[in-house]
């Protein structure tokens, strides 16, 4: 009866891997080609980028305050609908401690301050222009936008244009408390 | 399933077909056939003895070698329906449109065999279960029956019972006049040809080359390495495979090297033949290449540097990559796998009067990479760029759109300012077309004066931690094919009965003709009785051989 019940728990150890390893495989192949953001719950991979009045950014020196994170390019349609409403959702607040820092995909300077111009952007724009923050954070498709908490963790993470409404429960999310 | 107790008294495993220690046929069939299967030496296949749980009836059902070679077939024929055309990923065309390529290239059969999912077979689901599937049978069937023959092969007695031996292939019977000097001879000679001979009183037992019998499993361990290597694949941190493409000039951050960038010094191409053939150089048709190449340089950050910090990169080397010689760096390659020439890089425009445009107040040089807001020409003019868009792709809200980040198709809206126009005149110049004046004739063009042109380059970026993991399963993949191939097991078991008779028989797992090279020599040197291969004479030798399926190499 021993000798059995051993032979049964290793039949069902060995099913079980077999099982596990194939389920991972086809997971694994299944989820390869699809552009995955960091993941929610992870912490979120600092970076330090320049602003066009070449002032520097450091995604911790946010630490304590929630952070909007936003990458955009001028080219996006998208983006630009959405860069008027997130303007104003970053006046309302940023004295409650949620700060917004936005990112743009190597494009030049020239372009980037034209819009931040014609928009009057408030928040601080940066310019990824080695793609380094992009690739770090695995940006596809633009708008993206992440979420991060107090304590630097995503909390959420969203791509395609969002209306003023979502901007500003997204910002209401990672307020500290 | 209770244990069978043999004649001798030992206590055999349900489902064994030769007593484990005097080797009597067990099963009524192997009592009647003159030559017993000596396929797994009679042990109990596992998976034959218990089906109480659902556990076992799965294990039993991948335990099964037909199932196996069903398996097999089924995997075989799926992959090779994914060669009938070219797989997704090696089409030409770009991703959106490769659903149609299939129908316009292939027709119906081509659209058809994209919307089944065939295009990219090895990458769905029940292709890879399938493949899966066959690991499995692979792992259990090898468990189930080379866990037994091992322990059966270990354990072997010298002495059989005469119903086994007189069941073998080989056998011989008769006397001998002084049977100590014979088993004697029979170990010398059976020494001498390499045999390892073990004698127990009267009897004795030879055996050489019992690792043949170890061949298949040690090929299936071969594959199971090989198949968890491709699955590592997936696993992050072993394989990387990304691609950039990087223009002359720009610095890029290497997707999936972590703290690395690298910077495009130049890229050349060089075509046989003395005259360069633009057009066709410009569609890649025709022209011989030489050399496709790019200079690049190597930078790393420092150590805990954050990422988009660019401030202290440490430059580690120049490269020139070309065709199959790759930037190396710690594991990773870096292979030159397409180009784009000719991007538009510089754009220079004259300012003129229209009344008399060979008269230029100056010339504007516009760095597409970083355009100045305002270009001063001396003279009291200056050009102003109020916007620049790239890839002009019409007016949205009387605001130029640009499609892409790319100068494909650039624009611009100046405001030119000379003395006799200080208020400034606005124009909209779009590459290739007439200027577009918003707010009134002007005085004043912008003239297109040339333009200065890059090229970038497209590397891919290969890491693969993988491949000494399948060349290790590969190696013992072959080293199993190689044992189960070209040696084989070889016995004799002789044996002195208590009235006097000898008793001889012998079994090889394959190539019968070595063993009776050795029964010929072992024979006259020993002066045995003649022995006789009793599926030689016998009509069912055909029949015999018909029977037995799967590999009795095992």
């Amino acid at each position: 009866m021993e000798k059995k019940k051993k032979r049964l728990v290793i039949r069902t150890i060995i099913l079980a891997v077999l099982v596990l390893a194939i389920g991972y495989t086809v997971y694994g192949t299944a989820t390869k080609d699809k552009v995955e953001l960091i993941a929610v719950g992870s912490q979120a991979p600092d970076f330090t980028l320049v602003d066009l009045n070449g002032e520097k950014h450091k995604l911790s020196d946010y630490k304590g305050q929630g952070v909007f994170l936003n990458f955009w390019g001028t080219f996006c349609p998208p983006c630009e609908k959405e860069m008027p409403a997130i303007n104003r959702q970053y006046q309302v607040y940023k004295d409650q401690g949620v700060q917004t820092l936005s990112v743009n995909i190597a494009q030049t300077d020239f372009e980037v301050q034209n819009f931040v111009d014609r928009h009057e952007l408030k928040f601080p724009v940066v310019i990824d222009k080695t793609k380094d923050v992009m690739t770090t954070y695995n940006v596809g498709n633009l708008p993206a936008t992440l979420l991060i908490d107090p304590d630097g963790k995503v909390v959420k993470i969203t791509t395609g244009e969002m209306t003023e409404e979502k901007i500003a429960s997204y910002m209401e999310l990672v307020k500290p408390k | 399933m209770e244990n069978i107790i043999c004649a001798c008294g030992h206590s055999n495993p349900y489902g064994t077909k030769l007593c484990e220690k005097c080797g009597r046929p067990l099963t009524e069939e192997g009592k009647q056939t003159k030559v017993v299967d000596m396929r797994y030496d009679g042990t109990a296949i596992r998976s034959k003895t218990y089906n109480k749980t659902v556990i076992d009836k799965i294990w039993n059902f991948f335990s099964n070698v037909k199932v196996g070679i069903t398996l097999i077939i089924i995997t075989l024929v799926a992959a090779s329906i994914g060669t009938i055309l070219p797989q997704e990923m090696y089409v030409n065309a770009p991703e959106p449109s490769k659903a149609q390529y299939y129908e316009k290239v292939y027709g119906l059969f081509g659209k058809l065999y994209n919307n089944l999912g065939l295009s990219n077979l090895y990458s769905t689901w029940w292709f890879q279960i399938l493949v899966g599937m066959l690991a499995t049978s692979i792992i259990v069937a090898s468990l189930d029956r080379g866990l037994p023959l091992h322990k059966s092969l270990k354990n072997q007695r010298v002495k059989r019972h005469e119903s086994f031996m007189k069941r073998q292939r080989i056998v011989a019977e008769g006397q001998v006049p002084n049977p100590d000097e014979t088993l004697d001879k029979v170990e010398q000679k059976m020494t001498e040809l390499k045999y390892h001979v073990r004698r127990d009183g009267s009897a004795l037992l030879a055996e050489r080359g019992r690792f043949a019998r170890y061949g298949p499993y040690i090929n299936h361990v071969g594959l199971i390495i090989f198949l968890a290597g491709v699955m590592l694949r997936l696993v992050p941190g072993f394989y990387v495979d990304e691609t950039i493409w990087i223009r002359e000039g720009e610095t890029r951050a290497i997707p999936g090297m972590d703290g690395y960038f690298i910077k495009n010094n130049k890229f050349i191409l060089e075509t046989h033949g003395n005259k360069p053939q633009d057009e066709k150089m410009n569609q890649g048709v025709n022209a011989m290449a030489k050399n496709y190449q790019t200079d690049v340089t190597l930078y790393k950050q420092p150590d805990g540097a954050l990422p988009g910090d660019i401030d202290n990169l440490e430059k580690l080397r120049d490269y020139s990559i070309r065709v199959n010689h790759p930037l190396k760096e710690n594991g990773f390659a870096l292979y030159q796998m397409n180009y784009r020439l000719n991007e538009l890089r510089q754009m220079n425009f004259n300012l003129v009067n229209k009344a008399n445009e060979e008269d230029s107040l100056g010339q504007i040089q516009i760095d597409l990479t970083n355009p100045k807001k305002e270009y001063d020409l001396g003279n009291g003019s200056s050009v102003q760029i109020l916007v620049y868009t790239p890839d002009f792709a019409g007016f949205e809200n009387g605001e130029p759109q640009t499609k892409t980040s790319i100068p494909n198709n650039p624009a611009f809206i100046f405001k030119m300012k000379t003395p006799e126009t200080p208020k400034g005149e606005v124009s909209f110049v779009e590459i290739r077309k007439p200027p577009f004046e918003p707010l009134g004739e002007n005085k004043y063009r912008m003239k297109f004066a040339g333009a200065e042109m890059r090229n970038t380059s497209n590397f891919t970026i290969r890491k693969d931690s993988t491949i000494p993991i399948l060349f290790v399963g590969g190696i013992i993949f072959m080293i199993g094919v190689v044992i189960g191939s070209y040696w084989n097991h070889r016995r004799l078991w002789l044996q002195v009965e208590p009235d006097g008779r000898v008793l001889m028989a012998a079994h090889v797992n394959k190539n019968m003709y070595s063993m009776k090279k050795d029964l010929d020599t072992v024979t006259t040197f020993a002066d045995l009785p003649p022995y006789e291969d009793q599926l030689d004479k016998s009509e069912d030798v055909k029949k015999s051989t018909k029977e037995k399926e799967g590999d009795n190499t095992l």
